[in-house]
């Protein structure tokens, strides 16, 4: 006798965030109404997007494993996210704010923009801009570069519980999405959904960072925490309906496993932790080695062949 | 939860004047105001002195749906005006009720067949109301086998096992609660369950308190749905902690407002 297959109906689905210029290049990601892949569940309208990772000045502290990757383009931000786009195919970018942070040159707005400028002329993809990891500057910054880019339909992260008002706003006024940062917690995660929603925000128009950890610190926690926030969005919990961002790059190439052996190993570390997460739910992924972003790229394509449109 | 709204009903003096002189505006706030509180599902009754509830019900609907698209549940004993309210309906409606009546169930499920709607079965016959769960378990599944005869679906039946007053039947709290956690478990998938809830308050000296009290106890049970009054905003938020206690949310320091967020 065949077997059945348990089939679960969702009554939610998640929202789908539209980032890029309108009228020009744009990419949507989100839409679900399936776990990731289950198409006899339901539909992924929208593959997972796999963004290289860039910063607005040549990488201090990167491993040299991927700084050769690039060589020389290193130090010219635009000529770097030109190389992603023309030799690496990248279809949307992430461009970290670095030289921002007071330990990292403590850049003010006004020189910052003409970089993010240049990145946009060059590359011609829509835009992940993350700030410096430092409230204070990026409090002080990230108002003057979101209205900047106008227009340009960013994806700008990232808010937490703690400091959330100045970048929703500056967001909101400016036509930007953002990215909702939780500390691997699902009821904070919840809570900041709430509260930037609650200044007037579009729930539609957040992306969740529910914190991301490479493989080997941790991940399967956050695993866990995606799935069962995505089966709440999927039993009506609108304000868990948000698609997921992960920095798997900043996290992976921390770990001495992936700096302290062999390239091979540190982009197969990148590669797997990608592969998790896009498993667990991940709509966008962050990426430093263009080897890695390259095999997750082929990997989305191989799993998204049985995807109904 | 299904939270039905109980507020448009005849029986209610502004309401049942509201349908005399046909003051619609009366009830399309009562409409926008339950639906804002939370109501998922709105009841609507011409009420007990309603001369032409027919046309009263017809008018109810019309009005009501000018203002909100939530489904309504259609409160009357008479199928006529249950059948003229179901060719009005934009959502799929429930049909407030059948009892375990033979004639009254081929009636009520063959409307709610045709017109693709959900129906609410009260636990209960022409001989009364049961005193004892054994009894309301025995009706509650006569009605859950003929609602399958007739092709309707579980998540598609409210079984309701029939509150009353704590004042007057005190030994029943008990019994019904017992019933309710019994009923989710007459077939799989389990039926819906409902109850008037604010008929266990009636008489009684301290009204929300005891309505909240007892949807607290009922949501434990397993109830899936209540007729209540949504603008009681602390019986609302009581309905909504005790689901969260039993994890059918997520938790956050908001989880009130995230609720009525859904």
């Amino acid at each position: 006798m065949p077997v059945e297959l348990v089939k679960e109906k969702c009554v939610g689905g998640i929202n789908t965030v539209e980032i890029g210029r309108m009228g020009g290049k744009t990419v949507k990601i989100g839409g679900e109404t399936c776990l990731p892949f289950l198409y006899h569940e339901g539909t992924m309208p929208n593959k997972p997007l796999i963004a290289m990772e860039i910063l607005d000045q040549e990488p201090s502290d990167w491993p040299g494993a991927i700084k050769d990757s690039y060589g020389d383009t290193l130090r010219d931000p635009a000529a770097w996210a030109e190389k992603c786009v023309k030799q690496f195919g990248a279809n949307i970018l992430c461009v970290r704010l670095e030289s921002v942070h007071p330990d990292y040159g403590a850049r003010p707005a006004d020189q910052v923009i003409p970089v993010l400028r240049s990145i946009i002329s060059k590359a011609g993809v829509p835009l992940v801009i993350l700030g410096s990891g430092d409230d204070e500057k990026d409090n002080e910054v990230m108002p003057k570069v979101s209205q900047a880019l106008k227009g340009e339909n960013c994806l700008i992260g990232t808010a937490t519980q703690n400091n959330y008002k100045t970048l929703a706003a500056t967001c909101l006024a400016d036509g930007h999405s953002i990215i909702a940062e939780s500390p691997i917690d699902i009821n904070i995660a919840k809570q900041v959904n709430i509260l930037i929603s609650d200044m007037g925000f579009d729930p539609a128009r957040i992306v969740m960072h529910p914190t991301t950890t490479s493989l080997g610190y941790g991940m399967e926690y956050v695993y866990s925490i995606m799935e069962r926030a995505r089966i709440a969005a999927f039993i009506g919990d609108k304000m868990l309906a948000m698609p997921f961002v992960l920095f798997v790059g900043q996290e992976v190439w921390k770990t001495k496993e992936a700096k302290e052996t062999s390239v091979t190993q540190g982009v197969n570390w990148e590669i797997s932790t990608g592969v998790t997460m896009l498993q667990a739910g991940a709509d966008l992924l962050i990426i430093r080695h263009p080897d890695a972003a390259r095999a997750l790229v082929k990997y989305v394509d191989e799993m998204m062949k049985g995807a109904k449109s | 939860m299904i939270i039905i709204g109980e507020l448009i009903n005849g029986m209610f003096k502004d309401v049942g004047r509201a349908i005399v002189n046909k003051e619609s505006d009366v009830i399309q706030h009562l409409a926008q105001d339950q639906v804002k509180a939370g109501a998922t599902v709105l009841d609507v009754n011409t009420g007990p002195y309603s001369k032409n509830p027919k046309d009263d019900m017809k008018w109810l609907i019309e009005n009501i749906q000018k203002v909100t698209d939530v489904a309504l549940a259609l409160d009357s004993t008479k199928a006529d005006v249950i059948e003229g309210g179901l060719k009005l309906v934009k959502k799929k409606a429930i049909i407030n009720s059948t009892n375990a009546d033979e004639a009254k169930m081929e009636s009520i499920f063959g409307l709610a067949k045709k017109y693709n709607a959900q129906v609410i079965g009260l636990a209960m016959d022409k001989t009364g109301v049961p005193n004892n769960k054994e009894r309301r378990i025995e009706l509650a599944a006569t009605i859950v086998a003929k609602a399958m005869d007739f092709g309707i679906s579980a998540e598609d039946l409210f079984l309701d096992p029939i509150v009353l007053p704590v004042n007057v039947a005190q030994a029943q709290g008990r019994e019904i609660l017992e019933s309710i956690r019994e009923f989710r478990l007459l077939c799989d998938p389990a039926p819906n369950t409902t109850i008037g809830l604010s008929n266990v308050s009636q008489g009684t000296k301290h009204r929300p308190l005891v309505n909240r009290t007892f949807l607290v106890m009922a949501v434990a049970s397993g109830l899936t749905s209540a007729i209540l009054d949504p603008l009681d905003k602390e019986l609302v938020d009581a309905m909504i902690t005790a689901e969260l206690i039993l994890n059918k949310n997520i938790y956050c320091d908001s989880f009130l407002d995230a609720y009525r967020k859904r």
